[in-house]
């Protein structure tokens, strides 16, 4: 017990006087939640637009009037300068551009039909389809007051209700994913890099030779890390709770259990690659490569998968990550007990004992030579 | 017999078709300091290494402290240090927290680590920088210290392995008069080196080439036996099987 304890110590204080390390386990989790969770958002705010309105009759200037008044846009100009669009686009002073033609009111209201043209600058291709999407949805509605007044059997009236994230803010997506990346990159990379660092600089042989058994080295310096990992953890649902404003709809408890589960599972992860390499950079590079880069592109958390090749929706299942956002999201979001994501929970519980047991055969033979 | 410490008996290590050390039968006195010498790859890192425990052999025999390498390695552990040549402290710790990490896991007291740094402190004048990192103390002292904490926890046997490489020989000699120390208080001291006068320092001394001791005596009797002036001829009879003109000598010695 003595002799965890020194051990202990001895890797609290290699962490704590490593300047760039407590960057990379304090700084990064903070900094991701807040790049995430207020920069890299699919939500379009305030975008400009301007309107070329050739009619400026009842109709058209209701439609304009609605969109200026909503606040994913801001008409910077009224104009009846065609010949400026291309110029304003090309200097990226607007996001958009809405025409309307001359006739506008009296062509609909006598049953001709009309048409408005948009233009969205589509180099940024997912921002043009929301503008699209949004400005559509206007004239929808528009349009379906207008025919309201007249004739109401008419119409068939969508009632939209968005679940769980009303607003369709982009945080609640990230948190998540944030969470099982901060995890990956503490306990996966900084636990494989510690242990190796000891092989790298022989002192692991002169450990090896003192009375500590194996099991315990490695005992103590993964409990450092699972203790800066539950506080990142802490840190980055008060972040999303206070800071993001995105409350945690589950239990708590059930919340912080699953964490832990998908905390041991990457510290287990961690040992296995650390044993099975001598050198901090190839732990590193098997860290990125095998575990960061799949825990962010076949998570779901950045690309839908089920908008995936058949064969990477088959091989995402294998991605820890892809199953601990699934149980982040359900509780945070959706306010799921364990009766929904007990099969996740199994999955990652089936993950952790088939690492720790191929990390017991490799410790195996790799003392034993 | 009480009063051998290291005992091996054939002791062999293979890799593959390659044996790094072949049926190698010695003993190490009691409170010996003993030489452990060969060039480079002659096998005396594998045969350390089987000694503490690091590396099974495959076949012989081998007792270090009077226990088996094969069946007490846990037990030898608890009676040796080691210092070896790559690593010797942690480099973002200072001096006392070496002290008090290593003699931690070799299972001392507080009290007693307290107490032991603090005479130690004061026996090598290290006032001044026991609480500075390693990596801001010069190679000497931290060679020093090294050695200081390889045999912190008292234990029967130390093995350094090259504990004077680097460093000056003003400091070697210091080096040399901590090992003396050491070898008082009845510690034996097996020791490996490339710096043929500190052969000289050593009470016997065997001299490895290819997986094979081919010489082992005290000093002066190696040099009657094999007919040289010094250990550095000698060394280059056995381990070079030549004796090179001088000039080669001062190219690859220190002396």
């Amino acid at each position: 017990m003595k002799r965890l304890f020194s051990f202990i110590i001895k890797e609290f204080k290699h962490i704590l006087r490593d300047s760039r390390v407590l960057l990379i386990l304090f700084g990064m989790p903070v900094v991701q939640v807040l790049i995430f969770g207020f920069a890299l958002t699919n939500e379009i705010k305030n975008s400009k637009v301007i309107v070329i309105d050739y009619s400026k009759d009842e109709i058209s200037k209701k439609m304009v009037n609605k969109i200026e008044a909503n606040k994913y846009f801001e008409i910077i100009e009224h104009t009846d300068n065609k010949n400026i669009i291309l110029d304003y686009f090309r200097q990226g002073k607007i996001k958009a551009a809405i025409i309307f033609p001359q006739h506008f009111s009296y062509d609909i209201s006598n049953s001709r039909g009309s048409q408005i043209q948009i233009i969205t600058d589509a180099t940024d291709v997912n921002f043009a389809n929301s503008i699209k999407n949004y400005i559509s949805a206007i004239i929808n509605e528009c349009l379906t007051e207008l025919v309201l007044g007249k004739d109401k059997r008419l119409t068939i009236l969508p009632q939209i209700k968005m679940l769980y994230n009303p607003q369709l803010k982009g945080a609640p997506n990230f948190v998540p994913g944030v969470m099982s990346m901060v995890m990956l990159l503490v306990c996966v990379m900084m636990t494989a890099i510690a242990i190796v660092r000891e092989k790298e600089m022989g002192s692991m042989e002169v450990l090896l030779t003192s009375p500590v058994s194996p099991v315990l080295m490695i005992i103590s310096k993964v409990v450092p890390y699972f203790v800066i990992s539950t506080i990142d953890l802490c840190l980055i649902l008060l972040l999303s709770v206070y800071i993001l404003d995105l409350p945690v709809q589950g239990s708590l408890f059930l919340l912080v259990a699953e964490s832990l589960l998908f905390i041991i599972t990457c510290l287990i992860i961690g040992i296995l690659i650390s044993i099975r390499t001598s050198s901090q950079q190839i732990a590193m590079l098997i860290s990125l490569v095998g575990m960061m880069m799949p825990a962010v592109f076949l998570s779901g958390f950045m690309f839908p998968i089920e908008n995936m090749p058949y064969v990477l929706q088959l091989f995402s299942n294998l991605v820890p990550s892809k199953w601990f956002y699934i149980i982040v999201k359900d509780i945070m979001l959706k306010g799921a007990g364990f009766e929904i994501i007990w099969k996740e929970t199994l999955i990652i519980a089936f993950m952790m004992f088939l690492f720790l047991l191929v990390s017991f055969k490799t410790f195996k033979v790799r003392l034993y030579q | 017999m009480d009063n051998i410490i290291i005992k091996t008996e054939n002791l062999t290590k293979r890799f593959g078709t390659f044996f790094a050390v072949r049926e190698l039968s010695f003993e190490v006195y009691r409170g010996e300091i003993f030489g452990f010498l060969g060039a480079n790859g002659a096998g005396k890192t594998t045969a350390i290494r089987m000694l503490i425990g690091l590396l099974k052999p495959t076949s012989g025999i081998a007792s270090v402290a009077g226990f088996d390498v094969y069946k007490e390695p846990d037990k030898i552990k608890e009676k040796i240090g080691y210092m070896s040549q790559k690593f010797s402290l942690y480099e973002d710790l200072t001096v006392l927290e070496n002290l008090r990490f290593f003699g931690g896991i070799y299972g001392l007291k507080s009290e007693t680590i307290k107490s032991k740094s603090a005479e130690l402190i004061k026996k090598l004048g290290m006032e001044n920088i026991a609480r500075k990192l390693i990596k801001e103390l010069p190679v000497g002292w931290r060679q020093k210290v090294a050695f200081s904490v390889a045999v912190f926890h008292n234990p029967a046997i130390v093995f350094l392995d090259e504990p004077t490489g680097g460093v000056d020989p003003i400091v070697r000699r210091q080096f040399w008069d901590m090992i003396y120390e050491a070898s008082e208080s009845n510690i034996t001291i097996f020791v490996t080196t490339h710096y043929l006068d500190e052969a000289e320092y050593c009470n016997r001394i065997s001299i490895m080439d290819e997986g094979v001791i081919k010489a082992l005596d005290n000093p002066s009797e190696l040099k009657k036996k094999f007919d040289v002036d010094s250990m550095n001829d000698l060394f280059n009879l056995i381990a070079r099987k030549k004796l090179l003109p001088d000039y080669e000598k001062t190219l690859q010695f220190y002396y």
